[in-house]
Parts: C-alpha cells; sequence; structure tokens
C-alpha cells in the first residue's frame, strides 16, 4: 500500500482544519486502497472532502486525469475522475462541446461533481450533473472494482450520484457532454426591484432561456427585499460570435489571508451596492463562457479574503408548493440577523435528479456566503434550517458546515434510510467515511 | 516530431507528452505499468497526438531498451526525438540507511540512464541525428549535503550529456540535458517545498522549448539558471557552513 502525506486539509470555507494522510498518485486505483475517502480539488465549503478523524487515509484524485475515450459522434467522453472542469472545457470548448452542466467553480474534478451531483444556472432544463453522467466505474469498499449505469447496480449508480463519496471511490466517469454551436456565452442583464419581481421575472426568464440567476442584494430589506440582477444566458449562434475563440483569462491569486475583519457589514454593503448600480439597466452582451458560468474563479485563492475565520456558504431550496411567503420568509430572517451576507445568488430547479441524496428539487433556491462568526452564524444556520424544515426543503450538503443532525433527519427522513441501505449493502463496515458523514449521518469517527 | 518517451505516464513526463500531443506530435510510450501505458496512450491520442503507440521497458532491465526502441523505431518509421524522463528521487537519509534503495537509485539514475541513451544515441545517429533530451536535475550542478547521493548520480548524468553534446554534434545529434528545481511530482510528495516550486505543466513547457531551438542545457523553470550560477560560484568553505 503506497504511503500518504501527512496534510492539514479544510474545505473552501477554510474550516474546519484536520490532519489527513493524502494518498497522491496518478494511479487512482492504488491510491484508494485502503482511504476511507476521496478527494478531488477541495471545492465543496464545509466538511464534506475531510477525513473522518484527524489522520485518516485520504485519496487525493486531482492528478487522475486521463482521458480514455470520447467519441465525437455523440458527444460521450469516459475520463478518469480527477479531470477538472477547467481542463475539460480547454480541451472541449475548442471541438465543440462543453459540460452539459457546470457548477461556480470551474476547479472541480469530475468525481467530484458525480459526488455532489452538481447543478448549475440550467437546472431548470439540463438537471443535475448526474443526469448527463452513463456510467461510472467505481471502487468499493471491500476492493472491487464495479461498473455501475442505469442498466448495471442502478441503485448504487444513483447512491453515488450526490452521495458525497460515501458509497464508493468514483474511478471514472461517462458523461454526454453538450455540443455547442459556439465557444462565446451571450448574456442578457436586468435589474430587479423586489422579491416579487425577482420570483416573477426568473420564472419567466427560464420557460425560453436555458441559463437564468440571480444575483441578489443580500442586505436590502424592507420593501427593497430580494432586489437584485437578474442574468439570463445562452450559448451564442455561429452568427453572432466572433470568430475567434475568447482569449484564456488571466488568473489573479490572492496572495495572502485578509484580516478577519475585513469582510464587514459596511464592506459587505459596498460590493453590493457597487455590483447594484452597476447593472442599474438591462444590457445584453457577449461574454466568455468563464466569465458567465464561474465569476469568481479569475481570482484563485478567494476564500483567504475571508481570513482565518473562514465563511460557510448556505444554500437550501425552498419546494415549489411552498409558495413565496417561504421564500420570503428566508430572506426575512437573514436580514433581520443582521450578519453580513457577502453573495447571494437565487436560482429556479427544475425537475429532481436519480441520486438518492440528490439536492435541487423543484422550487426556488437561495444560497448565501456568511463569514463564520461563530454562535451568531450557527444561530443563523439554525433559523434559516427552521423555515426551510417547514417549507418542507432541504440543504445542499457540499456547501453545509453547520446543519445539525436532528435538521437534516427533519427534512432528509426518508431519502436517508434509502441512501444509508446501499452503504448497508455495499460498505457494511463503514470502510468509506467523512467528517459529514460522522457529523450528520452518524457515521463512527 | 516522432518521439519516443520514457517515463511518460507520470510527473514531468507526463506532462510533456501532453504538451507535445497538443502540436499533433507522433508518440511512442515506453514503460514499466502496462496498464498505465494502455491508459497515457489513449489520453494522448484523445488530445491530439497523431498517433500514441507503447511497449514496455523498464529502468531496471536495461537488456530491454535495445529492443524496445527498435520496436518504437519500427513503429515510428524512425524517430528523431528520444526523452528521457524515468528515473527514481530518494531523500537522503532513506539512501543512507538503505544500501540497496542507494543501489536502485544509482542504477536508475545514471547506470541505466546512460545505457538507455547510449542505445537511443546509437540509433539517431544512424539516421544522422536527433534530439535526446533527459531529465537531470539542478541537483548535479554542485554538490549539497541534503542531496549528496541523489546529485552525484545527477551530477554524473549532466556530465554525460555534455560530453555527448562535445562528441556527436557536428554529427546532428542535438542533446537537451534538463535540469528541473523543485517539481510538484509524485517524485517529491510530502517534501518541504523550497522556493521557485513548479508545476510539471510550466516545466514541460520550458522544455518544449529547448528542445525546439536546440538548447544543449534547460534550466526549469528558468530562473534556477541564475540561482545555480550563484550557487555554482559559491567558495566551498561558504557552501559547507550553509544547509541547503
Amino acid at each position: 500500500m503506497k504511503r500518504g502525506v501527512r496534510v492539514k486539509v479544510s474545505g473552501w470555507g477554510r474550516v474546519p482544519v484536520r490532519e489527513a494522510e493524502e494518498v497522491l498518485d496518478e494511479d487512482l486505483r492504488a491510491a484508494v486502497e485502503g482511504a476511507s475517502l476521496t478527494r478531488g480539488l477541495g471545492r465543496s465549503y464545509g466538511d464534506a472532502s475531510l477525513p473522518r478523524r484527524e489522520g485518516a487515509r485520504v485519496a487525493a484524485s486531482r492528478r487522475a486525469d486521463r482521458l480514455l475515450a470520447f467519441d465525437p459522434e455523440s458527444g460521450v467522453l469516459r475520463a478518469e475522475a480527477g479531470l477538472s472542469l477547467a481542463r475539460l472545457h480547454e480541451l472541449f470548448l475548442p471541438r465543440g462541446f462543453a459540460s452539459p452542466v457546470a457548477p461556480g467553480t470551474e476547479h472541480v474534478t469530475l468525481g467530484g461533481m458525480v459526488a455532489a451531483d452538481v447543478h448549475g444556472k440550467n437546472h431548470h432544463g439540463a438537471g443535475t450533473f448526474g443526469a448527463h453522467v452513463r456510467a461510472l466505474r467505481l471502487g468499493l469498499a471491500d476492493g472491487r472494482e464495479l461498473e455501475v449505469s442505469d442498466a448495471h447496480e442502478p441503485e448504487l449508480f444513483h447512491a453515488t450520484q450526490g452521495g458525497m463519496g460515501l458509497t464508493g471511490h468514483v474511478l471514472e466517469v461517462e458523461l454526454a457532454l453538450e455540443r455547442i454551436p459556439s465557444p462565446w456565452i451571450r448574456q442578457e442583464t436586468e435589474p430587479l426591484r423586489d422579491l416579487d419581481e425577482l420570483l416573477e421575472k426568473l420564472s419567466a426568464a427560464s420557460a425560453t432561456w436555458p441559463n437564468t440567476v440571480v444575483h441578489v442584494d443580500p442586505l436590502a430589506r424592507g420593501r427593497h427585499l430580494g432586489r437584485g440582477v437578474l442574468v439570463k444566458a445562452r450559448w451564442a449562434a455561429p452568427d453572432e460570435a466572433p470568430a475567434a475563440p475568447p482569449r484564456p483569462r488571466r488568473r489573479l491569486t490572492l496572495p495572502v489571508d485578509l484580516p478577519d475583519w475585513a469582510l464587514n457589514r459596511t464592506s459587505a454593503r459596498l460590493v453590493n451596492e457597487a455590483y447594484r448600480l452597476t447593472n442599474g439597466r438591462s444590457r445584453a452582451s457577449l461574454v466568455a463562457p468563464w466569465t458567465f458560468f464561474h465569476p469568481l474563479d479569475f481570482l484563485l485563492e478567494w476564500n483567504r479574503g475571508y481570513g482565518r475565520r473562514g465563511f460557510t456558504q448556505y444554500q437550501a431550496v425552498i419546494p415549489r408548493e411552498a409558495g413565496r411567503d417561504a421564500v420570503r420568509s428566508l430572506f426575512e430572517t437573514l436580514v433581520a440577523s443582521g450578519e453580513p451576507a457577502f453573495l447571494c445568488v437565487v436560482k429556479d430547479f427544475g425537475a429532481e435528479g436519480r441520486g438518492l441524496l440528490s439536492f435541487p428539487r423543484p422550487g426556488t433556491t437561495a444560497s448565501i456566503d456568511l463569514p463564520l462568526r461563530g454562535a451568531r452564524t450557527q444561530a443563523l444556520v439554525d433559523a434559516l434550517n427552521g423555515v426551510v424544515i417547514e417549507a418542507g426543503g432541504r440543504v445542499y450538503l457540499a456547501k453545509d458546515a453547520l446543519t445539525r443532525r436532528e435538521h437534516l433527519a427533519a427534512m432528509e427522513g426518508p431519502r436517508l434510510a434509502a441512501f444509508d441501505a446501499v452503504r448497508r449493502r455495499f460498505d457494511p463496515q463503514r470502510c468509506l467515511s467523512s467528517a459529514l458523514a460522522v457529523r450528520l449521518l452518524g457515521d463512527p469517527p | 516530431m516522432k518521439a519516443v518517451l520514457f517515463g511518460a505516464t507520470r510527473g514531468i513526463g507526463r506532462a510533456l507528452a501532453r504538451a507535445l500531443a497538443e502540436r499533433g506530435a507522433t508518440l511512442f510510450l515506453l514503460g514499466r505499468d502496462e496498464a498505465a501505458l494502455v491508459r497515457s496512450a489513449a489520453d494522448l491520442r484523445l488530445r491530439g497526438a497523431a498517433s500514441a503507440e507503447f511497449a514496455r521497458c523498464d529502468l531496471f532491465e536495461p537488456a530491454g531498451f535495445e529492443p524496445a526502441l527498435a520496436q518504437a523505431d519500427a513503429a515510428l518509421g524512425g524517430f528523431d526525438t528520444v526523452i528521457l524522463s524515468a528515473g527514481i528521487q530518494e531523500e537522503q537519509g532513506a539512501l543512507e540507511r538503505d544500501p540497496e534503495l542507494l543501489e536502485r537509485m544509482l542504477l536508475a539514475d545514471f547506470v541505466h540512464s546512460v545505457r538507455f541513451c547510449e542505445a537511443a544515441r546509437r540509433r539517431l545517429l544512424a539516421r544522422g541525428g536527433g534530439t535526446l533530451c533527459v531529465l537531470s536535475s539542478v541537483a548535479g550542478d554542485r554538490a549539497r549535503a541534503p542531496v549528496a547521493l541523489y546529485g552525484a548520480a545527477k551530477a554524473g548524468l549532466s556530465h554525460y550529456l555534455e560530453g555527448l553534446d562535445h562528441a556527436y554534434r557536428k554529427q546532428g545529434l542535438r542533446t537537451v540535458c534538463v535540469k528541473p528545481g523543485f517539481v510538484r511530482t509524485g517524485l517529491t510528495d510530502g517534501l518541504p517545498e523550497p522556493p521557485f516550486a513548479a508545476d510539471a505543466d510550466a516545466v514541460a513547457r520550458t522544455v518544449l522549448r529547448a528542445i525546439e531551438r536546440g538548447r544543449p542545457v534547460a534550466y526549469a523553470p528558468p530562473i534556477w539558471r541564475a540561482v545555480m550560477a550563484v550557487v555554482k560560484a559559491l567558495p566551498r568553505a561558504v557552501l559547507r557552513r550553509v544547509r541547503f
């Protein structure tokens, strides 16, 4: 068994930090031997990619990034699980293909996108990443290797989508890429006055646009509650796009940790006000795909802006049947807390995916970045979860750091039981686990 | 370009092979692990290589070098470039404790590397020349306490490559001795990261430029040329005192 290296790891939120014995290898099969979890690029926010206990063995997939097969007719690609979305797009945008689903960052691996069953700004039409996955090759807890798909071991296939890496090590992913007419994005922005207008226009836009999202001012209150900017986008047609592909963007790196106080109510207000003022009028433009899909990726390590105390992203979905009042109540809870929320994104979800623990369901989702401020942040998350439970919604495990086990059980009861049954079948000893599974699913550390 | 790459399934070799594939080169891989070769060959074809075939070849079985190169020659219809990036790197303490490990390192990084280069050189010269690119190390430029043993092997290798350059340049053999500093690969995992640490992709770009321009020595990243110029100029009495 290959020897690992002791490293401190954390999620994108920077906290908590845990020591792992990380096994990093080009050969993922060798790396997962004896590992309790596979870790990709560490972009889940909380503790989903952290070892179950200090020093536990974790496989790192990021060097296992080979393309294995591609059919230009069907667009079906098979690759090793450590291939990042950034590399995938570098290689395939020039060939006229894109990932069918792109989350907010391009620094994610295929395996990570499966494990979190990620969604993008096109969820209302395209569904989650898992909807486009044809097959997976898994390394099981008992050391066996298994190819799973809708035809073969469908239960395990579906449990692995959104299964947070707890059902098996994802070794290879086969997915159908989307054929694109050009490597450019045509986008339109439109200012929104308040929450009612937000929900109406978002829903109307999603009927005709493949991609929609709203950047909400999380500090606006009263009659301005839900004020924001609606962004609608689609791949540009060849005749409206420039002949040349977009120039690769320059990437900057935030070189230092900002002090903990740098992101406070005043700076949050300034940033949100600036964004609102620069998007005060409706506008159409042609942009590079990464500008639209991954706006924050230009600044590498931007999470250092939150300082050492770190941050969390709270993301929940309010089911459509719960109605507008539940969405309003979520925002009112946030605003009433007075916490300096920095970024807030709202998006409408389409149909539920196949993943047993997949996050999206029809309704409205909101994600909110919050600096970690101890008990105050915990109290806010508890209160938000109260609203979500009341509405019959759920939280996104890939972002979560602070949800309590009993709250998750209230949101997910029957789904957790179904997921647990699959784990019991393929991993009765709980060889595969994570800090998140210990915190939320009752795994032994 | 028709290139043979020994050690292209991992690390710097993998990055170099990908960079060549993206330029449409014709590739032939040599390596120990057949399963890894199959997957890497597929990867390189999908990244744009005109073709990517492979044969098994182990740095610890020098008798296999000549047959493997013959196979590559036949498959490529005569290669013009050979890149050797296979090798091992072990930390000084482990090498001092374990004589067998030391012997393996010396065999891999010097004795067998030279034997492979000799076999490659003969084939390249037989058809009027070509490029022989070999991964040595900045550790071979000046003896230093923390890499006394590994550095000695790499010094020998660099020395040999300079000799080849003097002896055969006129006959068309272009040697490229690559001297990387600390590169983040499987060879260096877990080691504390010194200044100027680089990713394999960046090193690959530097190496490719050196191959294209026929530079006999390439430091990667290039800053190491200046760093090593200073280190090489330091008097022994000074170097004895600084631990780096």
